[in-house]
Formats: C-alpha cells, sequence, structure tokens
C-alpha cells in the first residue's frame, strides 16, 4: 500500500476522532517528555558528580600508611608502616606501571601573615607532579612549584584561591610576601577556581602549598603523611596497587597479604562505582519515565480499536480484493507507529527545548554546582527511540492481529 | 469447467441453533457462462456468492475452482485467487470512500505487486472502457450511483479475472443506470469473461443465458435460455 493511502487514511481518522487522538497525542508527548527529562536530570547529575570528582584528581590513588595485623619475620603486630621522602622514587622504579607519583607532608595549625592579616592554616609540601594528579592548575600568571624549588628547597608558596581571597583580597598575590611561622615565603602562583567535592585533609581552595623539601627543611617532618600515585593504564589500577603493596612490604617488612599495613583510597575504583550506582538511578528513572509512556500507549491500543470497528468494511473490502492478512495487519502497525512516533517525536522536541533554555537560564547556586542541568544526549534520545518503537509495535500489534481476523464476509454485509 | 460444486453444504451456528444456507447442492459452470442467480431473500444467494468468491469455505462437500480443491488453499492463496481470477461487484458499491476513483481502482494492482507504470497504464485503459476517464480523480462521494458501480466494476476488472462475481449490482441504481450496468456486463461477456450476477430482479435475470434459481437453500432449477 502506498504511504500516502496510509497517511490520508491516517489524517481521515484523525478528523474523525480529532480529540481521542489528540489526548493520545497528549499522553505521548506527555510521557517521552517525563522520560527523556528524568534521564536527561540522571545525566546531568552524572556529569555534574564526574565533574566534582575530578577536582581531587582524575585517575589518582591516595596511599597512607597503617598499622600491621599480621606477625611477621619476627615482628610483632600493631607496628606502624610510615614513608619516608624517598619511597616515591623507589616506588617509581620498582613499578614502571606508575605513570605520575609524590610523597606529601601536611601541617595544621600554621601561622600565615600578611599585612594585617594573621591566621592559622594547613599547610602541605609537596612535589611538582601534583600539578597535573590532583588539578593544581595555576592561573594566568602564576605557577605551580617546580623541580628548581625542590631542588633548591625555595621558600616559595602555591596557594588556593579562597586562601588567597583571604591573605590578599582583591591585590594580586603572585610575586607577594607570605610569612609562614615568621619565615618570608614568595607567593608564586594560586590555583584556578575549580569544582570539587571530595577530599582529604582539606578543601583545595584553602590549601599552602610548598615544595616538600622546603617542608622537611622547614619542620623536620621524618616521616610523609601519604603518597599520591596514578597508574599509566585505568584498567589497571589494581595491579599497581598489589605491585606498590610488594614493593613497600619488602622495604618495610610486613605481610604482603596483610591488609591494614597500607590503606588506600582509589578514586578509579570508586569512580567506577559511582558509575554503576548512577546507571541504577538512570535505570530507576528510565522505568518510572518508562511506565508513564506505557498508559499512553493503551491510549494508542484502544484508538487503534476503535478505529478497526469503524472500518471492518474497508478491511472486508482489500479481503476482497485480494488483500493478504499480512498487508492488513502491517497497515495498522504502521498507523499505531505513526502516532506513536508523532506524539513522541513532539514530546522529544519540547523535552530538548526545555533542557537547552534550561542552560541558559543564569542562575548560579550551590544546587545546580551540586546536581547539574539536565542534559539530553544522542544515547538518552536512541534509548526513549528505542523505548517508542517497542512500544508502537505493541500497542499496534494486538489490534492489527484483531483487524487481520476480520470475517469479510461479516463485514461487507449489506448497509 | 471453472467452477464444480459437488453436494456443498453451508450451515450457520447461532448458539445451540442450526441454519443451513445451502442443502448439498451441486452446480457447475463453464468458462464464458453469463449465469444469473436468483431466489427470494433468504434463499440462499449471498452464501453462494461468499463460497463462490472464497469469502467463505463450505460446510461439507468439495469446490473446486479451475480445478484447484479451494479447501485445501492457504489463507494466502485464498487472497490471491480473490485477486487475479475473481472481480467483486457489490450492491453497496463498497469503494474506499476516502480514495479516488483512481485509486480504487489501483487497489487490485497493490496488492498484485504490479509496477506503479504498469498499474497507472492499466487503470487509465480501465476507467476509459467504462467511460469514467474524466472522473479519475473524483472521489466516490462526488460521484452518481451508476458512476460509483463503473468505477467498481473497473476495480473488479484490473487483474483482468476470469470471473466477474456481482452481488445485486443494480439493487441501488435506478432503472437506466442499471440497464447501462447490465449493457456492461454484456461487453465483458463478449469479451471472454465468466459472469455470475446475484439479483432477485426478474428483468435483468431475463436477459440473461442461463438462469440459476434457488430455494431455501436447494437448486430449484437451472437451465439456459433458448
Amino acid at each position: 500500500m502506498k504511504l500516502s493511502i496510509i497517511i490520508s487514511v491516517f489524517l481521515r481518522d484523525f478528523r474523525k476522532q480529532k480529540k481521542r487522538i489528540a489526548l493520545t497525542l497528549l499522553a505521548l508527548g506527555w510521557g517521552t517528555i517525563s522520560i527523556m527529562l528524568l534521564l536527561g536530570f540522571g545525566e546531568g547529575l552524572q556529569k555534574q558528580m564526574t565533574l566534582n570528582n575530578k577536582g581531587m584528581g582524575e585517575n589518582i590513588t591516595i596511599l597512607w600508611g597503617g598499622r600491621t595485623l599480621i606477625p611477621y619475620k619476627g615482628m610483632g603486630k600493631g607496628r606502624r608502616i610510615h614513608f619516608l621522602p624517598e619511597d616515591a622514587e623507589y616506588l617509581k622504579k620498582r613499578v614502571p606501571e606508575i605513570d605520575l607519583i609524590g610523597g606529601e607532608y601536611s601541617s595544621w595549625g600554621i601561622k600565615l601573615k600578611y599585612g594585617d592579616h594573621i591566621f592559622t592554616n594547613h599547610v602541605v609540601g609537596c612535589t611538582p607532579e601534583y600539578e597535573s594528579m590532583r588539578n593544581f592548575i595555576p592561573q594566568n600568571g602564576g605557577r605551580m612549584i617546580n623541580a628548581l624549588d625542590m631542588k633548591d628547597k625555595r621558600r616559595v608558596a602555591f596557594i588556593g584561591l579562597k586562601l588567597k581571597e583571604k591573605l590578599y583580597g582583591d591585590e594580586d598575590a603572585v610575586g607577594k610576601q607570605v610569612f609562614v611561622n615568621s619565615m618570608p615565603f614568595t607567593v608564586v602562583g594560586v590555583m584556578i577556581d575549580k569544582l570539587q567535592n571530595n577530599s582529604y585533609g582539606g578543601m583545595d581552595e584553602d590549601v599552602f602549598v610548598m615544595p616538600a623539601t622546603t617542608f622537611k627543611a622547614m619542620f623536620g617532618n621524618q616521616y610523609l603523611d601519604n603518597i599520591v600515585y596514578r597508574p599509566k593504564n585505568v584498567s589497571e589500577n589494581r595491579l599497581v596497587f598489589e605491585k606498590i603493596n610488594e614493593a613497600l612490604a619488602a622495604k618495610y617488612k610486613f605481610d604482603p597479604n596483610d591488609d591494614e599495613a597500607l590503606s588506600d583510597w582509589d578514586t578509579i575504583e570508586g569512580s567506577r562505582e559511582f558509575n554503576n550506582i548512577m546507571l541504577g538511578i538512570k535505570i530507576f528513572m528510565g522505568i518510572i519515565g518508562g511506565l508513564t509512556l506505557l498508559i499512553a500507549g493503551v491510549g494508542v491500543s484502544n484508538i487503534m480499536y476503535v478505529s478497526i470497528k469503524e472500518r471492518t468494511r474497508e478491511i472486508g473490502i482489500k479481503m476482497a480484493m485480494g488483500a493478504r492478512k499480512s498487508f492488513i495487519m502491517t497497515q495498522f502497525l504502521l498507523e499505531a507507529m505513526l502516532i506513536t512516533f508523532s506524539g513522541g517525536f513532539g514530546g522529544m522536541a519540547i523535552s530538548y527545548i526545555m533542557t537547552e533554555s534550561f542552560k541558559r537560564i543564569p542562575i548560579d547556586s550551590q544546587v545546580l554546582t551540586f546536581l547539574g542541568r539536565p542534559t539530553i544526549s544522542l544515547e538518552i534520545g536512541l534509548i526513549v527511540i528505542t523505548i517508542l518503537s517497542v512500544m508502537g509495535i505493541f500497542s499496534g500489534l494486538f489490534p492489527a492481529i484483531k483487524a487481520a481476523s476480520v470475517n469479510p464476509v461479516e463485514s461487507l454485509r449489506y448497509e | 469447467m471453472i467452477i464444480e460444486m459437488n453436494n456443498i453444504s453451508k450451515v450457520y451456528q447461532t448458539g445451540n441453533v442450526e441454519f443451513a444456507a445451502l442443502k448439498e447442492i451441486n452446480l457447475k459452470l463453464k468458462r464464458g457462462d453469463f449465469v444469473a442467480i436468483v431466489g427470494p431473500s433468504g434463499s440462499g444467494k449471498s452464501t453462494l456468492m461468499n463460497l463462490i468468491g472464497c469469502l467463505d469455505l463450505p460446510t461439507k462437500g468439495n469446490y473446486l475452482l479451475d480445478g484447484r480443491e479451494v479447501k485445501h488453499l492457504s489463507s494466502n492463496e485464498l487472497a490471491e485467487v480473490r485477486n487475479k481470477k475473481i472481480g467483486f461487484v457489490f450492491q453497496a458499491f463498497n469503494l474506499l470512500p476516502y480514495a479516488t476513483a483512481f485509486e480504487n481502482v489501483e487497489l487490485p494492482l497493490l496488492f498484485a505487486g504490479v509496477k506503479s507504470k504498469n498499474r497507472k497504464e492499466r487503470v487509465h485503459e480501465i476507467l476509459e472502457k467504462v467511460g469514467l476517464s474524466d472522473k479519475m480523480e473524483n472521489k466516490p462521494t462526488e460521484m452518481s450511483g451508476g458512476e460509483m458501480q463503473r468505477v467498481a466494476i473497473a476495480r473488479a476488472m484490473a487483474n483482468d479475472p476470469e470471473i466477474i462475481l456481482a452481488d445485486e449490482p443494480t439493487g441501488n441504481l435506478d432503472s437506466k443506470s442499471g440497464a447501462a450496468i447490465v449493457d456492461l456486463f454484456k461487453e465483458l461477456w463478449k469479451s471472454g469473461k465468466t459472469i455470475i450476477v446475484i439479483t432477485h430482479d426478474e428483468k435483468i435475470a431475463g436477459q440473461l443465458p442461463r438462469i440459476v434459481k434457488l430455494k431455501d437453500g436447494l437448486i430449484e432449477s437451472n437451465g439456459y435460455a433458448n
């Protein structure tokens, strides 16, 4: 059958039962909008959370020394494991799968002073690798601490944006002096404004960073507080940890099977779990939206049944003219699909316009930094089209089977 | 024999009540026959037409259409028989109301899978034959009864079937248009078609070479005029 005839039949039906079809299209549009927006909300949430998660650093693992739980080689349990500054170099040599690694000192309650501004703050000593690993990215005109600073134990500082505002207000900070426990330091860089929703030892906007070597010389700490590393290959994260565990077990003589000797925060593993949780949330939202859409599907079935009842004569005529049952079925299926997709595409277009305009509303709130804005991706579009197709087929199938089983003799009876 | 019916019965069942519309009838039609099937209402005419047209299957008996046993045909094969071998003409015309004359006549050609270009040629040819070349783009609502019936005949002729099966073709027409339709059937008969007309109009039946009379589901008489 020509598509033009199918469409003209559809339009004729539309005129005949305008209200019913309009309501069904509305229900389809409504269902599509709810599923699109729910999925879009999930997508926006995931994007925003992923972005926030990256604030602390991408694909890094933070490693702390723990307390042994298993006696090993004549040493009792309960022994503390501490990292030495040279451990980062040692591990890098022993485990070639490591991309970047660096040790970190940290100390709380250090007095900072610039002019009249005096307060106590958190101070960190780390290595230049932190620029990449921990996203310690400088604003234009500044820099992060570098290898030369490390070598010469320079008294230079890289500071977080909020700390800069506390110390210097609107003034430019780079090149200015700051006293750390009465020792003069020069600010070489200020960190860019970044989103961050997890941390260990304080938010990065408050951080005061100096070279690890300067820190050791100044405060005399023997041990590192923690080590941060990033594997070359994201998929090898657990392997790298196992190798590091072995290397440190050999050096500090603890049982490699001792789970308490080292503790680690693997953000790669964390984001995997996070993605699984988000997938669950998306499926849940998809199901809720799908159920809303299902009601519209019932509506499509309903009008198809009515339409068949009104058109039994037409079906009978076509059968008398030699139409196969499969043809009659296809015609009604196509009609159901046409209705489903008219409503569905309408709903998709409206959802798209809604999310796009929401993106353009210039509101800046904490809620949005946390939840993100609903985003409609190609993936969501494909999912919704698939659901619409399946639903269109199912809502058309049963009426179509009924249509094909029309008895031509009955339907051609005299009027 | 193009149509051979042996001991055909058709029984309708409503609840526990059985009603025999046709009782073991025997009917043979030759290729090129022009037959009127007459009888009072309730005599089984329509049932016989539905059986001949393969719209329905007999309860008992054998029906050979052009040598093939109809009850052994699949639903797709029956559709093909209705499409290619038989052309239907109804009292109520049964045209698709939303389609033009052209589209109505095109319908059997679409089902037969004829290519678009050939369809167009064929529809033009037949509509010209029935004298409706100027009404091609008109819908049934814009035509008179006689014109609608001529469209229906053109539609029945589309796939050039051997049998034309007409059920009270003049029942809804005035006598003038009715006569024109009968003339059209005569022309078709002369071109070699087998034509079966179900009617209770004695005047029309009287013009046809062969009359089969039905009464109470039985054939009362069956014979050729002189």
